[in-house]
């Protein structure tokens, strides 16, 4: 039997991921995460706080709720039931930062937390990063 | 070389510990369980050595003969078992075969026993779920999505004195396998990737001791899991003409369904949990064929997009 014939085997047998009902569930989640946010951020205005400011203070808080709720052992058995509608917001940046600190604490400060902190999260910073600077000389390109 | 027939190398006395799922899962029996995955300690890589200290402990209350101990399980450098070998003057073998771990110890064990150089020795393995997920996997707390073909990693440590005094358990035989590559890529589907290497040790097996499949009253594999098993099934027959109908995997029939644990379980505690604490105290089996799978790679490798060699080495029990 050849590798083609193998994966074709493999294929039949190995059950195929609900991707429509994830997505679903990733978009109703997801909704509830910037309805949250929209409501957090519209508190703030109707207090007159600062548009920038009020932004800031909408995000340290979604942060602070996913990294409280990581520490203290629930945030991955949501992940789990609504997917990427908690991964891809912030809260699944700050996710990853506190799983990392709380896995490696015990490696040391430097050689295990502050060396893996940044091992999940590292990637969308850097890709973040290299896209804004790409998307800035674009705009920069057309607008002259 | 691949099949070696031992005459006198016998299983004897044996402890398990279990973790919390495991203990809650099909199993009939254990001997002790722990609640908290660092059973005491302040890592999990710590609980795991622990377990199998407790479990050494144990055997050598009634066996104070012990010469060698052959062992290992899933960590980088088998740190596990080695760092549990270091707080005993007996010799101490590592073994790493993966999942396989524990056949690879009973057919290096048995061996030496069936040659004479040694008369009483414990093979040993463990497998902690928080330990193999920090390595392969992410970080304890970190919520993947698990997908359907995935299996988990099950806790627990099982040890098992071999002899060269009869008991009701002889190792009548063993397989060792061949590292074979059938192009998956993918470190989730497992089952995947180790059936073609089970499938291939049972035939080797059974070419080898030149026997027929029903020769044994029971095949058990050890963590295909459920859509692994069904891959295996049809390697048999399509590549070997086999057809396999008294058989079990063990990785599927640990967990219970309602526990959710998609493919089942894995892990080289797997088969020794499910074998001796519900197949050789079942009374129901003589002539047990006995394939502990193990997928052999490494995050770097599976990283670096190469395919993933598996093996499988075999067994064969018969129970008086």
């Amino acid at each position: 039997m050849n590798k083609s014939e193998y994966k074709n085997i493999v294929k039949k047998y190995t059950p195929n991921e609900d991707k429509l009902k994830n997505a679903f569930y990733a978009f109703v989640s997801g909704g509830i995460i910037g309805l949250l946010s929209a409501s957090i951020y519209a508190l703030f205005i109707s207090n007159d706080v600062e548009s920038t400011i009020a932004t800031s203070c909408t995000l340290v808080i979604l942060i602070l709720a996913s990294s409280l709720l990581t520490g203290l052992g629930f945030f991955d058995t949501f992940v789990e039931k609504f997917k990427c509608g908690i991964i891809i917001p912030i809260t699944g940046f700050a996710h990853s930062l506190t799983s990392e600190a709380i896995d490696n604490k015990n490696d040391g400060m430097i050689t295990g937390l502050g060396a893996s902190i940044f091992k999940l999260a590292g990637s969308v910073l850097l890709y973040g990063m290299v896209s804004a600077f790409i998307l800035a000389i674009i705009k920069v390109i057309m607008n002259g | 070389m691949a099949s070696l027939k031992f005459k006198n190398v016998y299983l004897s006395d044996n402890y398990t510990i279990v973790g919390p799922l495991e203990a809650k899962s099909n199993l009939k029996k254990y001997n002790m369980k722990i609640n908290d995955y660092y059973f005491g300690l302040k890592t999990f890589e710590g609980a795991e050595v622990k377990m199998q200290r407790v479990i050494i402990d144990h055997l050598l209350k009634k066996n104070k003969d012990i010469e060698l101990i052959v062992g290992g399980d899933l960590s980088n450098q088998l740190v596990t078992t080695s760092f549990m070998a270091a707080n005993y003057s007996i010799s101490y073998l590592g073994s790493y075969s993966a999942c396989a771990t524990f056949n690879s110890s009973i057919i290096t064990l048995g061996a030496l026993i069936d040659a004479k150089k040694i008369n009483k020795g414990i093979a040993i393995t463990s497998s902690h779920n928080k330990v193999a997920e920090r390595q392969f996997r992410y970080p304890i707390e970190y919520g993947a999505p698990r997908v359907k073909r995935s299996t988990y990693t099950a806790t627990g440590a099982l040890g098992v004195v071999l002899t060269s005094s009869k008991t009701n358990i002889k190792v009548e035989s063993a397989t060792i396998g061949s590292s074979i590559d059938y192009g998956v890529k993918d470190a989730l589907n497992m089952g995947a990737v180790m059936a073609p290497a089970a499938a291939n040790t049972l035939y080797k097996h059974l070419n080898d001791l030149n026997r027929k499949i029903d020769y044994y009253d029971l095949i058990i594999t050890g963590d295909l899991g459920k859509y692994g098993a069904n891959i295996f099934k049809e390697l048999c027959s399509n590549n070997y003409n086999l057809i396999v109908n008294n058989y079990l995997d063990a990785g599927s029939n640990l967990y219970k369904e309602e526990q959710n644990l998609n493919a089942g379980s894995s892990g080289p505690i797997t088969l020794p949990l499910y074998l001796f604490n519900n197949i050789l105290n079942s009374k129901k089996y003589k002539k047990i064929l006995v394939i502990a799978t193990g997928s052999l790679h490494s995050t770097t490798l599976v990283n670096q997009h190469n395919s993933i060699p598996s093996i499988a080495h075999a067994i064969s029990l018969e129970v008086s």
